[in-house]
């Protein structure tokens, strides 16, 4: 069978892992949205969560097709679009290709020709994201047992320790924002764009509370992100 | 834990296992179709580059994850993918809007409704990316936009952080200075992020936990 990266054998793959992976989301979807509205929450909430969910996801989601469009120079689309569609992340995939190619000496300039070295790459972007998937089902019983013998021995410090956990996560992503500042005025940029996202975010806030803009509420994130990423694409010329 | 939650966890878990064949499957089926079988050495060789790192990542990531998207959410999650820069945002936005706790039902209703709806809509975009990507490749490789994606996720956070800082700036406040200087004095770090993330949960539980016994939140 003669190989190339975007053969139609390689799409097929692709369009089934991808139709897996639509079922799944689907498949939990239409479960706690039903579970929602026997909980008494309204309709309207559930809807303006997933109108506003799938508004923000698109920015994150175009980052994730550059992702495949950077892999795709030498693994071709279908197995990058299958990796980033499943558990993966640019962060990991470029690595995992790297290694594999370092360890058989070869470069990843040109496009791979060798089926062998395109399956010792899938084999590592694979194995090597496994732990991902396979401990939830095993940890999640422990984990949330824990949770729950928290909430009930003390239900303020449930609330507190799920919000320190939040808390925690964003910490680390806002602190990291300051790691290039030492490069001079260019290592203030990414300050710079959370400040004007936030700064957006904050205006979105007066005017759903002064204004009584509700239907805000559902596009703020959206908007202050994508007004931050302008922001980046017209300050970076001047200062970076 | 009622039938719901139960059900949840016994769904969750025919589906990520049905996730790992379908995940194994794909190089599998490229090695029978191509008769490409690689060499054990080179697979394990590529391993060792990556594997020390990710694997530790990955158990750290379903501990701290977990509790914070609730079971669908995580058995959706981790699945699909990109969960420090999508999905634990899409969460935590929408249980923030629809002012419901995480850990609580509601809370685990509208987790697994944002992760599942974001999951939907990147699988979507990346379709219908693919399918028109000699149109659109030389607009995402454009210069003039690299550094809006470049800051993706500063603009992301910003975003989120004024709506949660603001509101529990007393648990903020240790963890951001302790990130802001850990990152100031090593800035190599940057490139671990998703490592730092426990090591910030860590620190403001910490500082949650002292602040509660003193009643000062």
């Amino acid at each position: 069978m003669s190989f190339h990266v975007n053969s139609s054998f390689m799409y097929i793959l692709a369009v089934c892992v991808i139709i897996f992976v639509l079922a799944q989301s689907a498949f939990f979807l239409v479960r706690a949205y039903r579970r929602g509205r026997e909980l008494g929450i309204e309709a309207v909430k559930l809807k303006k969560t997933i109108v506003s969910t799938a508004v923000f996801t698109v920015a994150p989601a175009i980052s994730i097709l550059i992702g495949i469009v950077t892999l795709s120079k030498f693994l071709g689309i279908p197995l990058p679009w299958i990796r980033m569609s499943v558990i993966g992340a640019l962060t990991y995939e470029l690595p995992a290709a790297t290694s594999t190619a370092n360890a058989l000496g070869i470069s990843l300039s040109e496009t791979i020709t060798d089926p062998k070295i395109f399956s010792a790459i899938a084999w590592v972007m694979t194995l090597g994201i496994m732990p991902s998937i396979i401990l939830p089902p095993i940890l999640m019983k422990k984990i949330q047992g824990g949770m729950i013998k928290i909430k009930n021995k003390d239900s303020k410090w449930g609330d507190l320790f799920l919000t320190s956990m939040f808390l925690g996560m964003i910490s680390a992503f806002l602190g990291m924002v300051f790691a290039n500042v030492r490069q001079g005025i260019a290592g203030w940029i990414p300050i710079f764009v959370l400040l004007v996202s936030a700064a957006i975010m904050g205006v979105c806030g007066l005017l759903i509370k002064k204004c009584n803009m509700k239907w805000l509420e559902t596009y703020a994130l959206a908007i202050s992100m994508v007004g931050a990423m302008i922001f980046a694409v017209l300050i970076t010329p001047v200062i970076g | 834990m009622n039938n719901y939650m139960k059900a949840t966890d016994r769904y969750g878990k025919i589906w990520i296992w049905t996730a790992v064949v379908v995940v194994l499957m794909v190089p599998v089926a490229i090695c029978l179709y191509y008769h490409a079988w690689p060499q054990g050495t080179a697979v394990l060789k590529g391993l060792l580059g990556v594997a020390p790192i990710y694997w530790t990542v990955g158990v750290i990531e379903v501990i701290t994850y977990t509790p914070m998207l609730g079971t669908g959410g995580t058995y959706l999650a981790f699945v699909t993918g990109n969960l420090t820069s999508l999905k634990a945002p899409s969460a935590l936005n929408a249980m923030e809007n629809a002012q419901v706790k995480p850990g609580t039902e509601e809370g685990e209703v509208i987790s697994t409704i944002a992760i599942a709806t974001s999951s939907i809509v990147t699988t979507l975009v990346l379709v219908l990316g693919v399918c028109g990507l000699t149109l659109i490749a030389p607009i995402l490789n454009s210069p003039v936009l690299v550094p809006a994606f470049d800051n993706i996720l500063p603009a992301l956070f910003g975003g989120l952080a004024v709506v949660y800082v603001s509101k529990n700036w007393k648990l903020a406040i240790t963890p951001l200075i302790f990130m802001v200087v850990l990152f100031l004095a090593l800035p190599s770090l940057a490139g671990s992020v998703g490592v730092l993330v426990p090591v910030g949960v860590l620190v403001a539980l910490g500082a949650a936990r002292i602040m509660y016994k003193k009643g000062w939140v």
